[in-house]
């Protein structure tokens, strides 16, 4: 049984991330950090590929990433520096997209600690400023608000007092 | 399309998530609205605190006050909190789908390891071409092909 991804808000600028994988902490840190195996697994939505991957695993090295979505052959490049590197647990390396639908960086802290064989990963993605993760999430909010209203009133619908209503708990 | 306006109700939003404290009373207005003092009942803390947080969370727009003039009420309002929902929903999905494949490729990597040993690199044991289709089938778990990707959930 595999773990499922956690994912939350932490102050008003950072989404952590934290995933448990069943593999020593030396394997994981080379599946993040190897251009051959990030090819593999690093590659966002189904039906795309990683045609480039690049990394330079030092402080002040670049990595740069760029999938192709083999449908229509429409590419998404972006890379940075990294700041830290301590291998095999901590990277701190900065994010930037090459289409300009968010001005600035994010810095993405990406932090492995193993237990008893398995390894906790926790990615921690800070905007450099409140306006960029403004950007950042009106991007992704272009599609699929109406589903998200669907979401959260299932969720509200499913909870055991369905008092929303006006009125309901008078 | 409004974009000034949307950006300050999420970055609003945002703060307002971020406290525990918060999001503890968001979760109980889910089941219905309640007064300050209910609202106050389950937390250690001052009434004037909670409503401080109130004021954080109606500032937001993530509840409003019911018209019941004696008790004011406080409700959950959807909107808001959908909008920041939508975001990290995408997100997650993505990430998912790339830690299902990472959990395949370290399962990989393990059994061909094991094989040879500790010492050996794990980069040399995924270089392309290597035997690692037929290695994978002895233990086929989440038995996933890494490329090319199936797709599991077409809808985005």
């Amino acid at each position: 049984m595999k773990d499922t991804l956690k994912m939350t808000t932490g102050g008003d600028r950072e989404i952590v991330m934290t995933r448990s994988l069943d593999a020593p902490r030396r394997l994981v840190f080379d599946a993040f950090t190897k251009p051959e195996l990030v090819k593999r697994w690093l590659l966002g939505p189904d039906g795309w590929s990683m045609p480039v991957c690049e990394i330079d695993l030092r402080v002040g090295g670049r990595y740069r990433y760029v999938w192709r979505r083999d449908r229509d052959g429409t590419e998404m490049g972006m890379g940075g520096v990294f700041r830290e590197v301590v291998v095999p647990e901590r990277t701190v390396a900065t994010e930037k997209f090459d289409e300009a639908w968010y001005s600035g960086e994010a810095l993405v802290t990406t932090i492995l600690v193993e237990r008893e064989g398995k390894t906790v990963v926790t990615q921690t993605m800070m905007f450099d400023s409140r306006e960029t993760r403004d950007a950042v999430m009106k991007s992704g909010m272009e599609s699929g608000v109406a589903r998200s209203y669907d979401r959260l009133e299932e969720m509200l619908a499913s909870l055991p007092a369905q008092g929303v209503e006006k009125g309901s708990r008078k | 399309m409004g974009y000034g306006q949307s950006s300050t109700h999420l970055d609003a939003t945002f703060a307002a998530l971020a406290d525990p404290t918060r999001r503890a009373i968001l979760a109980r207005l889910a089941s219905g609205e309640a007064s300050v003092t209910e609202l106050a009942e389950p937390f250690e803390i001052s009434q004037p605190a909670i409503s401080k947080h109130l004021k954080v969370l109606e500032r937001a727009g993530l509840i409003s006050r019911g018209h019941d003039a004696q008790r004011r009420p406080r409700r959950l309002e959807a909107k808001p909190l959908a909008e920041a929902t939508v975001w990290l929903e995408r997100y997650r999905r993505i990430w998912e789908a790339n830690y299902r494949r990472l959990d395949a490729l370290l399962d990989e990597l393990r059994i061909q390891e094991r094989k040879r040993g500790h010492s050996k690199p794990a980069v040399d044991l995924a270089a392309p071409g290597s035997t690692h289709s037929r290695a994978r089938g002895s233990r086929a778990k989440t038995a996933k092909s890494p490329a090319p990707i199936k797709p599991t959930g077409e809808h985005r």
